[in-house]
């Protein structure tokens, strides 16, 4: 939960995100060596990912494509960009320099749309490639303690688009939101598969704290580590307590990259900004500038999905309910879409589609597989009508869902038969009848007696009854 | 008139033509290497079992009616920055000890293709870094004329092979005159092509944006004719132009008649130039003009400032490029308490001084608050060369220059101060720096008698002009000094009587 509103009510957070994302693409980003996890350890490798003597990279064009999809799907200027070596040692990285981009990236500046309607900047979202993965024996896994370490250089040289996220989110639900909706769109390019658990999805977190009001930002620290958004929301929260702790304490806040414990719940400092590296970024002389022409990024714009922002609108405009609700987000985060649209086409009522979603698919959503489009919309089609009732809807649908089938045969193998308008309309007056002095209360103005005459017809119906029916057939005789 | 019945052109002619076989091209030169290399020293590894393979599958081509290729039977040498699949390749560096590369060069498998066969691996300066050989962790070449004198360098073990008749010809690589200034000491052609004419997928780095593979040979046509088969586009370099690369070799016995050619004033004025060295080269331009050139003096102003920015841009390049040299996954290793530890026993261990100096020097160029001024501005002056190139090349088909400052020095006459032995690259460097190509031609000699060198420039991708002045030049030029394998034991009857 926020800490600063709830226990910190003077202090805003200030975070902005460095996400990293694997590309999915069949070969690495300089080779043609598979781009595949879980792997015997050093068999995806040849002498240009290796970084042998003499080797050379040459790019991969779709590892481009996917550049170009997120930078337009994120709306940054895509334009001709650069890579650079970023210089720095260390045994996973073959070459001892990361080919990376520098000062012209390919994407600059654009925004993702948060689902509550705000744009989080996006700096820039960049080309590199990963290195390989070290495995330290004995001394608690620590490099310089270690008996020993094994490297694994089947991901050195997997391509990567670093997004870069302005400071613009001001709480640990926001940073979680944008990783999530940045998630959702990686996902829609295709470029990722957007799993953070296994690591193809990584987030850096920079935060820092400022009395609310003021505007100059504080001292950052950079945590890394955080393999899933719990994870992120947690380590954000404490290291904006623990800055807040510090400055209110008569303390500073030292620039520095920490990590974050999940065992204990902290952060603790890896390296300090004295320590940090001298990258001594140089343009990298093996390639040549990537310049993708004008008809190559119109073409992949033209090839892209619809945003998960723009399906909550379309969604939202046929369900007349908020793009910012959590049933319209939780419908297009499911992928569940599509009904929607197939209710509303068929002249169906779209909020109670989504209504529907939102509940009972969403909370069995393995099973949707088994959940007919046509059988949906009727099925909506009915509870519309008031053939069934909500709580009748919900045990069709979710038969519906465990085994497939016609909601028809489904409401009738329960013994739904709804109870038509006339024997309704008598029902209702036979519990007027027997309610005098609710009723009285009622017409008087009393709208809290509305539920218990309710009531009464859900009991007198033995359930069948529709209850908005029966709701509006009451205000009817008041009237 | 000694007529070389080993060059290239020749020998492929003859092999071609079943009127020679490869295997006996290859032991005359193996006798040569045999007799001649326990001195000189020009290779570091022999392949001469693969070598005999190869010569043999080539005569039984022939036999067959197939043809082996333009470069059929012809023993070439190989600089050993050049990987070559299972075959030690050092860079003249321990740190590179008991690695073999799995996999050949771009242009070792051009070679092979074309026919040519490689008989070694030949010592260079370690990682291509200095002008004389001397820089070898495996002792240092001698020159075939003078067994005192250095070869020149970085790629003095090819340019001595080819000048001592262990090969017909060789490659070297070029940053920043490694092929044409060890060319000119040894008294045989070395060209740098157009950068991105030659692959240099397999060629271990130096400077990546300088460095440039190409041939040594005996004569211009030779020199040609192994770049025709080694240039053109290569997917695996993406630096290696699309375009179709330029002829070497059409142009070559047309003359001069017409062309302009410019002697560049800042280069023939240069520091440290001997005055035989300057004298040579308005020899050849008057050679140029009996021919029928018009030649005029034409100023590239900031090729004086080639040298500076030259030592800062390739060490740059350089601290990034031997980084990978670590310890970790091939070569030496040196055991530490930590990584830090092993890297730095691997790395003080595994180079030599003039490595190191180039590493802290790049080091330092592109550190925080040092890129602008250093590396910056250097890439600025680059720009510069090239924009004075240019115009020069407006009024000029080529450029004419020395080579080197002069004829071969005595081993360690320069090896207590640096900066003495980077001026021998003062002519050869802003070609590099532009991207151009250049060939030196034997041209004239020094006081001692030794070879010295001339320098035909071209613009990008020139190299079609560039050889027909060449050959022009190679003409013209006074009569040559004998070349030192004449003085090898002659091939023996037998070897005739068994063909």
């Amino acid at each position: 939960m926020t800490v600063i509103p709830d226990v910190h009510p003077d202090w805003e957070m200030v975070i902005g995100l460095e996400v990293h994302t694997e590309l999915r693409t069949e070969t690495k980003l300089f080779c043609g060596c598979p781009n595949r996890f879980g792997e015997e350890p050093n068999t995806n490798i040849c002498p240009v990912c290796l970084g042998l003597p003499g080797s050379l990279p040459v790019i991969n064009r779709t590892a481009v494509d996917y550049a170009i999809r997120i930078g337009t799907a994120l709306h940054c200027t895509v334009q001709s960009s650069l890579f650079h070596r970023k210089n720095y040692f260390y045994p996973d990285m073959p070459k001892d320099y990361q080919i990376s981009q520098y000062d012209v990236p390919i994407n600059t500046d654009g925004y993702l749309e948060l689902p509550g309607g705000k744009r989080a900047g996006v700096e820039r979202a960049h080309m590199e490639e990963d290195t390989g993965k070290t495995t330290h024996v004995g001394g608690g896994g620590r490099i310089h303690e270690a008996d020993h370490s094994l490297v694994d250089y089947n991901r050195a040289g997997v391509p990567l688009v670093e997004i870069v996220g302005r400071p613009d989110l001001r709480s640990s639900e926001e940073a979680r939101a944008y990783v999530d909706e940045l998630r959702a769109v990686l996902v829609a390019v295709g470029a990722s598969d957007g799993k953070m658990e296994e690591g193809s999805l990584r987030v850096d977190a920079n935060v820092s704290v400022r009395p609310v009001g003021t505007t100059a930002f504080g001292t950052r620290c950079e945590i890394k580590n955080m393999n899933s958004l719990r994870s992120l929301g947690r380590a954000i929260d404490y290291e904006a307590a623990r800055q807040i702790e510090l400055l209110t304490s008569g303390g500073r806040v030292a620039q520095q990259t920490r990590h974050w414990n999940e065992s204990d719940g902290r952060t603790t400092a890896m390296r300090s900004k004295e320590e940090a590296n001298d990258y001594r970024y140089f343009p990298e002389p093996d390639l040549v500038p990537l310049a993708p022409w004008p008809a190559w990024i119109s073409a992949v714009a033209a090839s892209l999905p619809a945003m998960p922002a723009d399906r909550r609108l379309a969604v939202a405009a046929a369900s007349r309910m908020r793009p910012g609700s959590d049933a319209v987000i939780t419908v297009v985060r499911l992928d569940l879409d599509r009904f929607v649209t197939a209710v509303v086409s068929a002249g169906g009522d779209g909020e109670l589609a989504v209504k529907r979603l939102a509940n009972e698919v969403a909370s069995d959503i393995d099973s949707v597989g088994n959940l007919d489009e046509g059988a949906f919309v009727r099925l909506v089609a009915m509870e519309g009508k008031g053939e069934l009732t909500t709580a009748q809807a919900r045990t069709v649908l979710k038969d519906l869902l465990a085994e497939g089938g016609d909601p028809a045969a489904i409401a009738s193998k329960h013994g739904f038969e709804a109870l038509g308008a006339d024997a309704l309309d008598s029902l209702v007056d036979e519990v007027i009848a027997a309610n005098g002095l609710e009723w009285a209360r009622f017409v008087a103005g009393e709208d809290k007696l509305q539920g218990l005459l309710i009531g009464k017809i859900k009991a007198a119906s033995g359930g069948k009854a529709d209850l908005k029916v029966a709701s509006a057939l009451l205000r009817a005789r008041r009237a | 008139v000694n007529v070389d019945r080993d060059t290239a052109t020749s020998i492929a002619a003859d092999v071609r033509a079943g009127t020679r076989r490869a295997s006996d091209v290859l032991e005359e030169h193996l006798a040569r290497i045999a007799a001649g290399d326990g001195d000189i020293h020009a290779f570091l590894t022999l392949t001469t079992e693969a070598a005999r393979r190869q010569a043999a599958s080539i005569d039984a081509a022939v036999a067959a009616g197939v043809d082996p290729g333009p470069l059929a039977g012809v023993p070439v040498a190989l600089k050993d920055n050049l990987c070559t699949r299972g075959v030690p390749t050092t860079c003249s560096s321990r740190i590179l000890e008991g690695w073999k590369p799995p996999y050949d060069a771009t242009v070792v498998t051009r070679l092979a293709a074309a026919g040519a066969i490689a008989v070694g691996k030949t010592n260079l300066d370690e990682f291509a870094m200095g002008s004389s050989t001397e820089n070898s962790a495996f002792g240092p070449t001698r020159n075939p004329y003078d067994h005192d004198r250095v070869p020149g360098g970085s790629s003095g073990g090819s340019a001595a092979a080819v000048s001592a008749g262990f090969a017909a010809l060789g490659l070297g690589s070029d940053t920043g005159g490694s092929i044409r200034q060890p060319a000119a000491l040894c008294g045989v052609v070395g060209a740098k092509p157009t950068y991105g004419v030659v692959s240099r997928y397999g060629l271990i780095a130096f400077a990546s944006s300088l460095d440039q593979i190409g041939p040594f040979a005996r004569n211009v046509a030779d020199a040609a004719l192994l770049l025709d088969v080694i240039s053109g586009h290569d997917p695996a370099d993406s630096t290696s132009l699309v375009a179709s690369p330029p002829s070497a070799t059409s142009a070559i016995g047309r003359g001069v008649e017409g062309l302009r050619v410019g002697v560049v004033s800042e280069l023939v004025d240069a520091e440290g130039l001997s005055p035989e060295v300057v004298a040579a080269t308005r020899d050849a331009a008057d050679a140029l003009a009996a021919g029928g050139a018009k030649v005029d003096e034409v100023a590239v102003p900031a090729a004086v400032y080639g040298l500076t920015a030259y030592y800062l841009i390739a060490p740059a390049e350089a601290s990034s490029n031997l980084a990978r040299y670590d310890g970790v996954r091939y070569g030496l290793r040196r055991p530490g308490a930590d990584i830090t530890e092993m890297y730095t026993e691997t790395r003080s261990a595994g180079f030599g001084a003039e490595v190191k100096r180039r590493i802290m020097l790049g080091t330092y160029a592109l550190s925080a608050g040092y890129y602008d001024a250093y590396y910056g501005r250097a890439q600025r002056v680059r720009t510069l060369i090239i924009r004075d190139f240019d115009a020069a090349y407006r009024s000029f088909d080529v450029l004419l220059a020395p080579t080197a400052p002069g004829e071969a020095f005595a081993l360690g006459a320069k090896t207590a101060d640096p900066l003495t032995m980077y001026l021998n690259d003062v002519c050869t460097i802003p070609s590099n720096l532009a991207g151009h190509p250049a060939v030196s031609v034997p041209f004239g000699t020094g006081p001692a008698g030794l070879p010295l060198g001339v320098q035909v420039l071209a613009p990008a991708l020139g190299e079609t002009v560039m050889f027909q002045v060449a050959a022009a030049l190679e003409a013209a030029a006074p009569a040559p000094a004998p070349a030192p394998w004449r003085h090898s034991p002659a091939p023996s009857p037998a070897h005739e009587d068994r063909r």
